[in-house]
C-alpha cells in the first residue's frame, strides 16, 4: 500500500507539472463563457494618464490586428486576381478585375475534389476513433483503481516530451511491414491513438464529482454503464474540444501524409496544394490562392462555431493533438 | 487523496477475512480498468512505445532500405560527430530556439496582458489571435513566402516605404532566412501561448494589485513584482512546451525553405527526414533521432529540476 502511495505521488506531481494550473483553467472557462468578473475600474474616473494609457492600448491592439490578419486578407484578395496581377509592382491590394472564375477553375485544373474527399475521410475516422478510445481509456485512468495504473499513465505523459520526428522512422518501417503504408489506414493508425485524447478527457473527468458515479454504482450500474450514461453526457464540452482539435489537426496534417501517402489518388488537401506549388512550371498563383482559401474555409467555420471549445481544450490540456 | 477515500469507505467489517475480499475486488477492478484502457493502449503501445524502443536498436545498426541490418555499435554516432551537415542542423536548431522561445514568450505575454484589459473588441481579438495557429502549414508557408518575396513582396515594399533602401532578401538570403522563419512561427504560435498566459493571468489575485497600487507601485513595478511571480507555474509550463516544440521544428521549415538557401535553415528534424526518407539510411537517421530524443529529454528534465529548486 505504502509503495503504491509513493508511486501515486510521483505520478501526480509529474502530471500536475505537465498541465496548466487547474485554477487557471477554471477561470479561463469563466472567461470563455463571457461572464467576466466585474472590474472595479468601471466605477473609477478616467484620469488623463489613464486615458492616454487606454489610447495606447487601442493603438497596440490595432497594430496587432493588422499584423495578424494581413496574411489572410492578402491570401483571399490574391485569390480573386488574375494570374499575373498577383506579382504586380507596386503592389495593388485590391484586384483590378475580380476573377471569381478562379474558384470555378481550381476544381477542374486540380484534383481538389479527390483531395478533399480523402482529407474528410481521414479527419472523420481519426476523430471518431480518438474520441471513442480516448474517453474510454480516460475513464479507466480517472476512475478505476488498480495496480500499475499510474505507471501506465506516466508512460502516456512522458511521450509528450518525445517528438514524433524522433520515432517517425521506426514507425514507418513498422507500418510498411504491416503493408499499410501508402494507404489511408496508415494515417488513421498514427493519428487515432495519441496520448492527447486520453490526457484531455482524464483532466475533465477528474472535475466531475465522484459522488455521481458512486450513486450510480450503488444503483447497480456497471462501470461501462457509468461511463456511457453518466460520464459521456456530462463531458460534452470536453468531447467537443477533443473532436474539434482532432478534426482540425488531421485536416491540417502535412508530415504524416507526406511520408505515408505516395499515391496521388490518396493525397490529402495539404499534400495536393503543396504539389500544386512545386509541380507546375509556372504556377498560377491566383488559382493556388483560391485553393488555399478553400482549404482554410472549413477550418475557419469550425473554429468560429466552436471557438469556446478550442480555447478550453487548449487550456485544459495545454497541448494540441 | 484518492487513496485515503478508498481505504476509508472500503474498510470491511472485522469478522470477514479482509485480504480475501480485497484481493478479489482488486482483481476485478484491475480487469475492468484494463478493459477501459486497452483499446487505446494497444494503438499507443504499438505505434508509439514500440517505435521508440526500436529506434534505439536501429541507431546501433546500419539498417537500410532492403531491411538489412548489421550491428555496427557506436559507428553511427561517431559518424554523426564528424558530420558537418549534422553539426549545422544542430546549431540551426539551437539558433532557431534561442530566437523563437524568448520572442514568443514576450509577444504572447504582451498580447495576453493587452487582452486581459477591458477594451472594446477584446473578444474579437482573442479569437483572431488564435486563428493562425489552426491554419494549415501549407497555406501559411505559401502566403508568407510571397509576402517575404524580396522584389515583389509587400513586406519589403513597406520597408522601402519606411525609407529602408536595401531591405533584406529574407528567404533568399542565408542570413535572413532563419529570422524570417522565426517571424512566421512566432506569428503562428503566439495565439496559442497567449491563451495559456491569459488563463494564468486570471489567477493573479486582484487584491495584490490593489495593495501594490496603494503602496505607490507603478504599472511596470506591479508587473515585475505581482504579475510575473504569480504567473510562475504558467511560465514554467509554457517554457517546457515551447522548448520541445522549438527543438522539433520541422514542417514549417520543410514547406517554407526546405532547409535552404544552402543549409541556412536546415534543422535536426530535417536532417533525420533527409537521411531516413530521402537517402534511406535508416540506421544513421535513427542515430540522429536518438540525439533529438535526448536533447528534448535532457532540456525537459533540467527545466523540471530548476522549477523544483525555485519552488523551495
Amino acid at each position: 500500500m505504502a509503495e503504491q502511495q509513493i508511486e501515486k505521488d510521483t505520478a501526480d506531481t509529474l502530471v500536475s507539472d505537465f498541465t496548466p494550473p487547474t485554477a487557471a483553467v477554471r477561470s479561463l472557462r469563466k472567461l470563455a463563457d463571457g461572464k467576466q468578473p466585474r472590474r472595479v475600474a468601471d466605477g473609477e474616473k478616467l484620469t488623463p494618464g489613464r486615458r492616454v494609457g487606454r489610447i495606447l492600448m487601442y493603438v497596440a491592439l490595432v497594430i496587432f490586428a493588422i499584423g495578424l490578419l494581413t496574411p489572410f486578407v492578402w491570401m483571399v484578395l490574391s485569390s480573386l486576381k488574375s494570374a499575373n496581377e498577383v506579382f504586380s509592382v507596386p503592389i495593388k491590394w485590391l484586384p483590378e478585375t475580380w476573377v471569381w472564375q478562379n474558384y470555378v477553375d481550381i476544381w477542374s485544373q486540380s484534383n481538389m475534389l479527390v483531395w478533399i474527399r480523402n482529407t474528410l475521410v481521414l479527419a472523420v475516422v481519426v476523430t471518431f476513433l480518438q474520441v471513442l478510445t480516448g474517453s474510454f481509456a480516460a475513464y479507466g485512468f480517472a476512475r478505476m483503481r488498480f495496480r500499475g495504473r499510474d505507471v501506465l499513465f506516466l508512460l502516456y505523459v512522458a511521450t509528450i516530451a518525445v517528438p514524433w520526428q524522433s520515432y517517425m522512422i521506426p514507425q514507418f518501417i513498422l507500418l510498411s511491414n504491416f503493408k499499410v503504408s501508402n494507404t489511408l489506414w496508415s494515417i488513421i493508425l498514427i493519428q487515432a491513438f495519441g496520448a492527447f485524447g486520453v490526457f484531455l478527457m482524464k483532466q475533465f473527468y477528474e472535475t466531475i464529482p465522484e459522488e455521481l458515479s458512486e450513486a450510480a454504482r450503488i444503483d447497480g450500474l456497471s462501470e461501462y454503464g457509468i461511463w456511457r450514461r453518466i460520464m459521456l453526457p456530462l463531458s460534452v464540452p470536453a468531447l467537443a474540444s477533443l473532436t474539434l482539435l482532432t478534426f482540425v489537426n488531421t485536416w491540417n496534417d502535412y508530415l504524416g501524409p507526406l511520408i505515408y501517402l505516395r499515391n496521388p489518388d490518396l493525397w490529402t488537401i495539404q499534400l495536393g496544394l503543396k504539389s500544386f506549388v512545386s509541380n507546375l512550371f509556372d504556377t498560377n498563383y491566383a488559382l493556388l490562392f483560391a485553393g488555399l482559401t478553400i482549404s482554410v474555409i472549413p477550418i475557419a467555420i469550425i473554429f468560429l462555431l466552436g471557438q469556446k471549445y478550442f480555447v478550453e481544450g487548449i487550456a485544459t490540456s495545454g497541448l494540441k493533438g | 487523496m484518492a487513496t485515503i477515500t478508498a481505504t476509508g469507505t472500503g474498510a470491511p467489517p472485522p469478522e470477514i477475512p479482509a485480504y480475501r475480499r480485497h484481493s478479489k475486488l482488486r482483481r476485478r477492478n484491475t480487469l475492468i480498468g484494463w478493459s477501459f484502457i486497452l483499446p487505446n493502449f494497444l494503438g499507443f503501445a504499438l505505434l508509439t512505445l514500440v517505435p521508440i524502443i526500436v529506434l534505439f536498436y536501429m541507431s546501433f545498426t546500419n539498417w537500410n532500405v532492403f531491411g538489412k541490418a548489421d550491428w555496427v555499435g557506436l559507428a553511427n554516432f561517431q559518424r554523426l560527430i564528424g558530420d558537418g551537415s549534422f553539426r549545422i542542423s544542430l546549431l540551426n536548431t539551437l539558433y532557431y530556439s534561442v530566437m523563437h522561445i524568448p520572442l514568443t514568450i514576450v509577444v504572447s505575454l504582451g498580447l495576453a496582458l493587452l487582452l486581459n484589459n477591458k477594451l472594446r473588441g477584446v473578444a474579437f481579438f482573442r479569437t483572431a489571435a488564435f486563428f493562425p495557429y489552426i491554419t494549415s502549414i501549407v497555406a501559411i508557408a505559401v502566403v508568407w513566402n510571397l509576402l517575404f518575396s524580396p522584389d515583389y513582396g509587400p513586406i519589403n515594399e513597406f520597408l522601402r516605404f519606411l525609407g529602408i533602401q536595401n531591405p533584406p532578401g529574407w528567404l533568399t538570403s542565408p542570413q535572413w532566412a532563419m529570422p524570417a522563419v522565426v517571424i512566421v512561427s512566432t506569428w503562428r504560435d503566439m495565439g496559442y501561448y497567449m491563451i495559456l498566459f491569459l488563463a494564468g493571468l486570471q489567477t493573479v489575485p486582484r487584491e495584490l494589485h490593489e495593495a501594490a497600487r496603494m503602496d505607490g507601485a507603478n504599472v511596470w513595478q506591479r508587473f515585475l513584482n505581482v504579475t510575473l511571480p504569480c504567473l510562475r507555474p504558467t511560465m514554467f509550463f509554457v517554457t517546457v512546451i515551447l522548448t520541445i516544440n522549438s527543438f522539433k521544428i520541422f514542417d514549417l521549415i520543410l514547406v517554407m525553405t526546405n532547409g535552404g538557401p544552402g543549409q541556412a535553415t536546415s534543422v535536426l528534424s530535417q536532417f533525420i527526414y533527409r537521411k531516413g526518407f530521402v537517402e534511406s539510411q535508416f540506421g544513421y537517421a535513427s542515430a540522429a533521432a536518438v540525439a533529438l530524443f535526448f536533447l528534448c529529454l535532457i532540456v525537459t528534465i533540467v527545466q523540471f529540476l530548476w522549477n523544483k529548486r525555485g519552488n523551495k
